[in-house]
């Protein structure tokens, strides 16, 4: 193929040899704090939520959860012991053989309407919460995370009457408890999009968030019992990997559901090996988000910092690997770090926040190994002169250019705000590079040609390809990867044949 | 004096073209009166690898054909498959079937062919969909093959369960790398022959002899198989399971505990053809 830039050179402006003009604010003006002042509504200590009770753990044991914007203590969280897995088991294996599963789709449909109507009353509170506990933007948790949710909830709730339409040619039937295990980086918007479709297709549940982020799942069980729903139905146990591992390898799932990295889901495949149970994993990804020269620029620089930065980078399909095309590759650089000087790094839940803080301390060491290797591999590195906050995990949006595939930052999920840019020159070169990694959940392309758009898309092995934009997400679009990425669809009429038998 | 017949030499088909096995191993068959009948190729690792290659290569133009003509292809087999039905019947009777339930398999196997012709053009059409995202996106799910398939054919029903397991992946467009029954290998063989003359291009469809024992782990462990469908025991299944995790394979295998009625038209799906495709979903703005 020939090279595009051989077609199109890039237009010399009258501009040219002078740098772009820049709006660089510095000190001149500050912004006031402008904190969200909803009260989350916070319990000093939460229990286990057991067979539709808050219920203390057997051991007596509890951790602290923190806010990993202040280091301050924010409740302590039950500890959950193999025990308690297993009589959240017990109950939810009870709730399915004696009410949830011989409920008529119809009733079923009413409470999940309920819990999405409840969660959007209490819409601020939560994305309060979800913020000090998690430290992702207020805007973030406000605008998207929790809406999402509750979207997610309104969605199935629709199908859970319907599932004649699910399968064609075939019944289906629920798979009778499903575990799950869900992580950090979006605790409510993933428990709603796991919960959501079990219960929609008449499945009981066991499942634990992340153990820094269990306060909205726990929050969702006070509405889970305000809207009515059957005891044992949905169960929540915290706790760390041990409590995982109890809830992935108990006799009563039929099937188990878990997001996380593709190290623990090979560890979660390698352990389930021999059983019946069936499995959907979400797992890491490394997307190339491709730009092409004729692509609106303004635009894109806007959807790869959007791509990259959303969550702080803490998003399986963040868009971590820059493609750009050579003859706008320069343009597309300093059109970013402009971009990325005027982000606000810092309180999460300040309004004005663009990137807040670091899930964890142990995650803030990741990034910050990940990204002195690529130092060391000798990649370009940019991060803008921001202030950080004295207390609090925080680290700086981080351009690497001139990466080549080999090196580490190119290869292996960081999972933070870092973003790798690499160039290309054909449109094969682009494919061959975006596909050339273990992973294949997503990917980005950005052109003015809608026949582009659809041959990029053929071509990326990839579950999710946002055209013109990047992390969408809605309740009805199946989300999930190809190869390494894990298997099974969230979302969709897909995403519900996954937690259903067919006969 | 009656003449000598020329016997056939049984040869495994790769890659379009007809091979003896890397290893120079091959291993006597005996038909069902117990007389020597042909040496079979004892396939080994190396010629998985092989396979794999050549179906690597021949996946992607495979792939890339219109559905209409995957369907024609497909039904091109059936048709050499019951051009030769007194042949491949006649394999069958070799293993031990009688003469009608030989016959039986051998129409059956066709008919699933005929069956699996028709659904290129369609199972798109049901199981992709466009969905209503609450933004200014066209927004569209469809799917994809997912490249290359392993199979475990069972060891009875050499015929019509190796057909019955490949034919759904191929109906999407994967590569297959096939392993026949061990006792009974010889109708593989010939079918080789028939795929030849298909149409179906060279190294879509693969299918080695061998030990079931020393082929099953290294089926586990290919790392450019997507996928592995067909039949295995619970040893199997777990070995099998433990090899994926590696590379994220995808396991859609029956039980060989429990009996599985080939020939019962339950066992032909668009479900079968659902288990080796991916899910893509596009967003694509609307707007000037």
């Amino acid at each position: 193929m020939t090279s595009l830039a051989e077609k199109k050179l890039p237009r010399v402006s009258a501009r040219s040899g002078r740098p772009a003009p820049e709006l660089i604010f510095g000190d001149l003006w500050e912004f006031d704090p402008s904190p969200e002042t909803a009260d989350p509504k916070l319990k000093t200590r939460y229990d286990l939520f057991i067979d539709g009770q808050f219920v203390a753990p057997k051991l007596g044991k509890y951790f602290d959860s923190i806010n990993p914007a202040s280091e301050q203590k924010l409740a302590e969280i039950a500890q959950a012991s193999a025990a308690d897995v297993d009589a959240a088991y017990q109950a939810a294996k009870a709730a399915y053989d004696n009410v949830w599963g011989k409920l008529p789709g119809r009733e079923r449909a009413k409470y999940l309407f309920r819990i999405a109507r409840l969660l959007q009353d209490r819409a601020r509170e939560f994305a309060v919460a979800e913020t000090l506990d998690g430290g992702k933007p207020i805007k973030e948790s406000r605008d998207f995370d929790v809406p999402m949710a509750a979207a997610h909830f309104f969605y199935h709730a629709g199908w859970a009457d319907k599932l004649d339409y699910v399968a064609p040619g075939r019944k289906v039937a629920p798979l009778g408890v499903v575990g799950q295990v869900i992580p950090w980086n979006f605790p409510l918007l993933m428990l709603a999009w796991k919960l959501a479709p079990a219960l929609a297709m008449g499945n009981t549940v066991v499942l634990k968030p992340a153990e820094t982020t269990s306060i909205t799942c726990l929050k969702l069980a006070e509405i889970l019992q305000d809207a009515g729903l059957p005891p044992g139905v949905v169960n929540f146990v915290t706790g760390a990997g041990d409590v995982g591992a109890a809830v992935l390898n108990h006799p009563i799932p039929a099937k188990i559901a878990f997001t996380g990295s593709t190290e623990v889901g090979k560890i979660i495949m390698r352990s389930l090996a021999g059983t019946e149970k069936k499995m959907t994993l979400e797992l890491g990804g490394k997307a190339a988000n491709i730009v092409f020269d004729d692509a609106p620029l303004n635009q894109a620089v806007e959807g790869i910092v959007n791509g990259i930065f959303f969550n702080q980078g803490h998003v399986c399909c963040a868009g971590s690997r820059l493609l750009v095309h050579e003859p706008v590759a320069e343009q597309v650089l300093t059109k970013l770090k402009n971009r990325i000087k005027v982000l606000r790094v810092g309180d999460p839940i300040d309004k004005n926040t663009d990137i807040g803080a670091i899930n964890s301390k142990e995650q803030l060491q990741k990034i910050t190994a990940m990204v002195a290797s690529g130092v060391k591999e000798g990649a370009e590195m940019f991060q803008p002169a921001c202030r950080l906050p004295a207390k609090g995990f925080y680290f700086r949006p981080t351009l690497f250019s001139g990466v080549s595939m080999s090196h580490r930052i190119a290869r292996e999920e960081i999972f933070g705000p870092v973003l790798s840019i690499l160039t290309f020159r054909t449109v094969d070169e682009a494919i061959e590079r975006a596909n050339n990694t273990a992973y294949g959940l997503s990917a980005g392309v950005w052109t003015d040609k809608g026949s582009r758009i659809l041959k990029m898309s053929t071509e990326l092995k990839a579950g999710v390809v946002w055209a013109n934009t990047y992390n969408k997400f809605d309740p009805a679009s199946p989300f999930g990867g190809y190869k390494e990425s894990g298997f099974g669809r969230e979302g969709g009429r897909q995403g519900l044949l996954d937690y259903c038998k067919l006969s | 004096m009656s003449r000598l017949p020329i016997t056939k030499t049984p040869k495994v088909y790769v890659g379009g073209a007809f091979i003896r096995s890397e290893s120079a191993r091959v291993f006597p068959l005996k038909d069902a009166a117990g007389d020597f009948f042909a040496n079979i190729p004892q396939c080994t690792r190396k010629d998985l690898r092989n396979a794999v290659e050549a179906a690597a290569k021949a996946g992607f133009g495979w792939a890339k054909r219109t559905a209409y003509n995957r369907g024609q292809i497909i039904y091109r087999l059936g048709e050499m498959i019951e051009a030769r039905a007194g042949e491949m019947a006649a394999a069958l009777v070799l293993g031990g079937a009688s003469k009608v339930a030989a016959a039986r398999e051998v129409s059956v196997t066709v008919d699933r062919l005929i069956y699996y012709a028709g659904w290129t053009d369609k199972y798109e059409q049901v199981l992709g969909n466009v969905n209503p995202v609450a933004a200014p996106y066209f927004n569209f799910t469809v799917t994809e093959p997912m490249g290359i398939v392993g199979v475990l054919a069972p060891e009875q029903s050499p015929l019509l369960a190796l057909v019955s397991l490949f034919a759904p992946a191929i109906t999407s467009g994967n590569a297959v790398v096939a392993l026949a029954s061990t006792s009974q290998p010889y109708p593989a063989i010939l079918l080789g022959e028939m795929l030849a003359t298909s149409d179906l291009p060279g190294g879509v469809v693969n299918v080695l002899t061998g030990f079931r024992k020393e082929m099953v782990p290294t089926f586990a462990a290919h790392r450019h198989l997507r996928a592995l469908v067909g039949v295995a025991n619970a040893d199997e299944r777990k070995a099998l399971a433990l090899g994926a995790a590696d590379s994220m394979k995808r396991l859609h295998l029956l039980k060989a505990e429990e009996p599985i009625d080939w020939l019962a038209d339950s066992v032909q799906s668009l479900y079968a053809v659902r288990d080796t495709l991916e899910f893509k979903t596009t967003w694509h703005p609307i707007g000037a």
